[in-house]
């Protein structure tokens, strides 16, 4: 496999594993490198990679599995990242504050969900996998990815509308 | 797309039990702006959702060609083998060489003294031919 043959298939999903690391590891760098990792890793185990059925379910996995490790061996001291480029949407700018404001607690509230769930929240909200492919990367039975993924969507809600309550009352 | 019918999506989201599709018109609705006021705080998560999917990873990554490595690095040493192997027998020839020249000098030495010993010995046929003369004397 000559290396353009290599970015071709590989690129298209660069920048999932981008996001997942990211929302793993929080900073910027440390998902750029993780990414960078996995797909060295890939490069030189490019000669097997055609035997692979799906080559970015093979990374995705690698890619969580390397966050994982890395959230394990330095629990405490990874940086947080505080990040405010969200979009413009034609909205007033007192709504758009606003929106800006709870959209930013969303992603509070992602940061306190566990990592299994944060990384089904990821593959099926923002990457739309479906099931099956889900559980080819976090390696568990769809009934369980389900189960999961109710859960973390319901706590969001449930801090959501608590936060919604709180400014009302 | 109906209120009911988002409603009725939302409830099947929750439960995690909507399809990609279903979904994605979820994600089209709170991205518009006339949302229903009791859906309202619904829509940062599905903002939250679409922001995310913008994020893209902006560093290239450097592949190296490893496997070219190695093969020039076979090529090199098999290149020093060579020259290795070629010196080797380079130097137990002229070794070779050396060891000749030495002997052709010790050779040439003992032939030298040789002759200087062997002309001592005239002497020696000098006194035969006197001792040849007394007895030739003697018999006649």
């Amino acid at each position: 496999m000559k290396q353009a043959d290599f970015l071709n298939t590989v690129l298209p999903f660069k920048d999932k594993l981008y996001r997942l690391a990211k929302r793993l590891l929080v900073s910027n760098e440390e998902a750029e490198d993780a990414t960078q990792e996995v797909l060295m890793k890939l490069w030189s185990k490019k000669s097997k990679m055609e035997a692979f059925k799906n080559v970015e379910a093979f990374a995705m996995t690698m890619t969580k599995n390397y966050c994982l490790d890395k959230l394990k061996s330095k629990q405490a001291s990874n940086l947080k990242l505080v990040h405010s480029n969200y979009k413009d949407e034609n909205t007033s700018l007192q709504k758009e504050v606003e929106l800006r404001d709870s959209v930013s607690f969303v992603h509070q509230i992602m940061e306190q969900l566990p990592e299994q769930q944060k990384i089904i929240i990821q593959l099926r909200d923002v990457e739309q996998y479906d099931f099956e492919e889900i559980a080819k990367v976090v390696n568990m039975n769809p009934t369980a990815i389900r189960v999961a993924l109710s859960r973390a969507r319901k706590y969001i809600r449930q801090e959501l509308i608590k936060k919604h309550n709180y400014g009302v009352n | 797309m109906e209120l009911i019918n988002i409603e009725e999506l939302l409830e099947k989201y929750f439960e995690a039990t909507t399809t990609v599709q279903e979904e994605q018109e979820l994600k089209m609705y709170f991205s518009q702006d006339n949302v229903a006021p009791h859906l309202q705080e619904y829509t940062p998560m599905f903002q939250y959702f679409t922001d995310l999917k913008a994020e893209k990873s902006t560093r290239n990554v450097p592949l190296q060609p490893r496997k070219n490595y190695l093969k020039w690095i076979s090529v090199a040493a098999v290149f020093v083998l060579t020259t290795g192997l070629f010196v080797n027998e380079w130097n137990k020839q002229r070794q070779v060489e050396e060891a000749f020249n030495d002997f052709k000098t010790a050779m040439s030495l003992v032939s030298e003294n040789f002759n200087t010993g062997a002309s001592h010995i005239n002497y020696l046929s000098q006194f035969e031919e006197t001792t040849n003369k007394i007895f030739i004397t003697r018999n006649n």
